[in-house]
């Protein structure tokens, strides 16, 4: 499914070889990354301050939809942040506050004014350590569809088994939906939170390092799951494993101390940086 | 090299050893005596309370209204009295208490009014209930010109009150605030979120609170001998003083009558029992959650 948006765009490529003639392109002369695509949200100038602390400085990059893009850095870096203020989950905290604009689909997200909660049901987000309500693993699924549609109980199942196959969970739990969440296997709980994100129909799926937790066939899977679910979402996931990021990214974004150091395609991030401390970084000099 | 070593550092290491070993057992049987010591106590009055209550206990007791000195009696009244007003109580304390538990656990958290109000429900958590009977009798009775039953029950209900904030708001914050997220990433408002998913995950642990609140009520004289006092014979009469069981237990325990102090015994059997049961099985359910997670 990577081939079909592939041939809108040339810029694009998941885990496909990169075009002889971008290779031969030089550093300064190399193109924006992903000029042409369509930008689902664009960061311009945005500050971050934690009760004063200035934790992301001057960030400006855009998030191409249909298009996966990883962030990578080390710790402390800003990455989870940044993340956070894309839903403003920040703003359940106070003393948290966000500068300069993030534009979703044309409208700033930041203003005042924005309705947190349609927000939020319209950017769905999947945390790091696997948060399945206690409830049963349909109800966990219906609970954030039922916040915003009224749906007969044919469409509800519907709804449920829709969520659970796109999410590679359904022939796991298709037997036991009435059985608690909190029952399943970490990584089928994860499945099951990236199952409830897709549920209720975001355009935006946010990933805070969403297999750090997970053990390795587990973390394949949800892999995969990213790779299936990348032609129809604007996916943006935070990781600490920079194969991660080379596996299932179409761009990368390096940040450290709070800036964003470096943003492109992941292919050229991860051959060709053009700074220094992202080919220090990625070749695990530091971090 | 290794034995020389082992050697050199047996003496020194090995005095201290001794007298660490030593400063252990001391330790030990100290704590151990004091544990005795007091089970040795709780064991004497559940000993002392079984011998004499048992033989009180039989069917009359249950179908039988309090008798004069005297007279062929029970404790129905006095035991419906209890249980009436014990219900009462805790249908008008938990709502407000779970939902000012709610409060300083959801919506007040570091604000200086929560901290106030967590501050004044430990003292009241902490008040001898004589007082909370003191507060009621001048706020109900004296206003009322008797003595009733709705007295009784809104003076246990002020002592339901602080149990069920504190179990509430402590049970609420265990409550993971990943799981918070999760719920509001979905879009879910505040109250969904706290109804929905709170609520459900510290469910077990709040209803072990409520079941506490009543364990606690259950035995309080103090403060029905201000509201509720007594009635000899059976009223349904929320209006009118009513019968209940501590407070019947303290008049006939201290009446120069065998067979009343003897139904004191019961009484004092049967509360203890109920007591026990409740905690018990706040114990489950509180396990319950443990296990669950």
């Amino acid at each position: 499914m990577t081939m079909t948006h592939m041939d809108a765009n040339s810029h694009a490529h998941g885990s496909h070889p990169m075009p002889p003639d971008m290779l031969a392109g030089t550093v300064a002369e190399r193109p924006i990354a992903g000029a042409g695509l369509p930008e689902k949200i664009t960061v311009r100038n945005l500050d971050f301050f934690y009760d004063g602390y200035r934790a992301l400085k001057s960030i400006s990059l855009p998030l191409y939809d249909r298009q996966v893009t990883a962030f990578i850095g080390p710790s402390g870096c800003g990455k989870s942040t940044l993340l956070r203020i894309l839903n403003r989950m920040y703003d359940l905290y106070p003393k948290q506050v966000a500068t300069g604009e993030v534009l979703l689909d044309g409208n700033n997200i930041l203003s005042p004014k924005q309705d947190l909660n349609l927000l939020r049901a319209r950017v769905g987000m999947v945390f790091q350590k696997p948060t399945p309500f206690p409830m049963s693993i349909y109800d966990n699924i219906a609970f954030g569809v039922k916040l915003y549609e009224k749906l007969s109980r044919a469409d509800m199942d519907e709804r449920v088994e829709f969520s659970l196959r796109r999410a590679a969970l359904w022939d796991e739990v298709k037997d036991k939906l009435r059985q608690n969440g909190m029952s399943l296997s970490g990584g089928q709980q994860q499945r099951l939170c990236i199952a409830r994100a897709i549920a209720v129909k975001p355009s935006v799926l946010l990933l805070d390092e969403p297999t750090s937790a997970l053990d390795p066939i587990s973390t394949a899977k949800c892999e995969e799951l990213v790779d299936e679910l990348r032609s129809d979402y604007c996916i943006a996931i935070v990781t600490h494993n920079m194969q991660q990021a080379a596996r299932i990214s179409n761009f990368t974004a390096f940040m450290y101390l709070g800036e964003l150091i470096e943003f492109g395609n992941t292919e050229e991030i991860f051959t060709n940086p053009t700074k220094e401390k992202t080919s220090e970084y990625i070749t695990g000099r530091f971090g | 090299m290794t034995m020389s070593n082992s050697a050199t550092l047996a003496t020194p290491i090995g005095g201290l050893y001794h007298r660490r070993r030593i400063a252990n057992k001391v330790a030990l049987s100290l704590a151990l005596g004091a544990a005795g010591f007091g089970l040795f106590w709780l064991v004497a009055i559940l000993w002392t309370l079984l011998y004499n209550g048992l033989s009180a206990i039989n069917l009359s007791l249950f179908t039988e209204n309090t008798p004069p000195p005297g007279g062929e009696g029970g404790l129905l009244n006095a035991i419906f009295g209890s249980l009436i007003m014990t219900a009462v109580a805790t249908f008008v304390g938990t709502p407000i208490g779970v939902m000012a538990g709610t409060y300083l656990a959801e919506f007040g958290r570091g604000t200086k009014l929560a901290e106030v109000v967590r501050f004044i429900n430990d003292v009241l958590l902490s008040a001898p209930s004589i007082m909370v009977g003191l507060f009621v009798y001048e706020v109900m009775v004296v206003r009322m010109g008797h003595f009733s039953a709705w007295a009784g029950a809104m003076a246990l209900a002020v002592l339901v009150i602080p149990v069920v904030v504190r179990t509430t708001e402590d049970m609420l914050k265990l409550v993971p605030n990943s799981l918070r997220e999760a719920a509001a990433a979905l879009g879910a408002p505040q109250w969904k979120v706290i109804t929905m998913v709170a609520y459900r995950a510290a469910r077990n642990g709040m209803i072990t609170g409520v079941l506490l609140a009543i364990a606690r009520i259950s035995g309080e004289t103090a403060p029905l001998l201000f509201t509720a006092l007594n009635n000899q014979f059976w009223s349904a009469d929320m209006n009118a003083p009513m019968a209940n069981l501590p407070v019947v237990i303290f008049q006939y325990a201290m009446s120069p009558y065998e067979d009343w102090r003897q139904l004191a015994w019961g009484g004092a059997l049967l509360i203890t029992v109920a007591i026990l049961l409740l905690n018990i099985g706040a114990r489950l359910l509180a396990g319950l959650g443990t296990t669950r997670k």
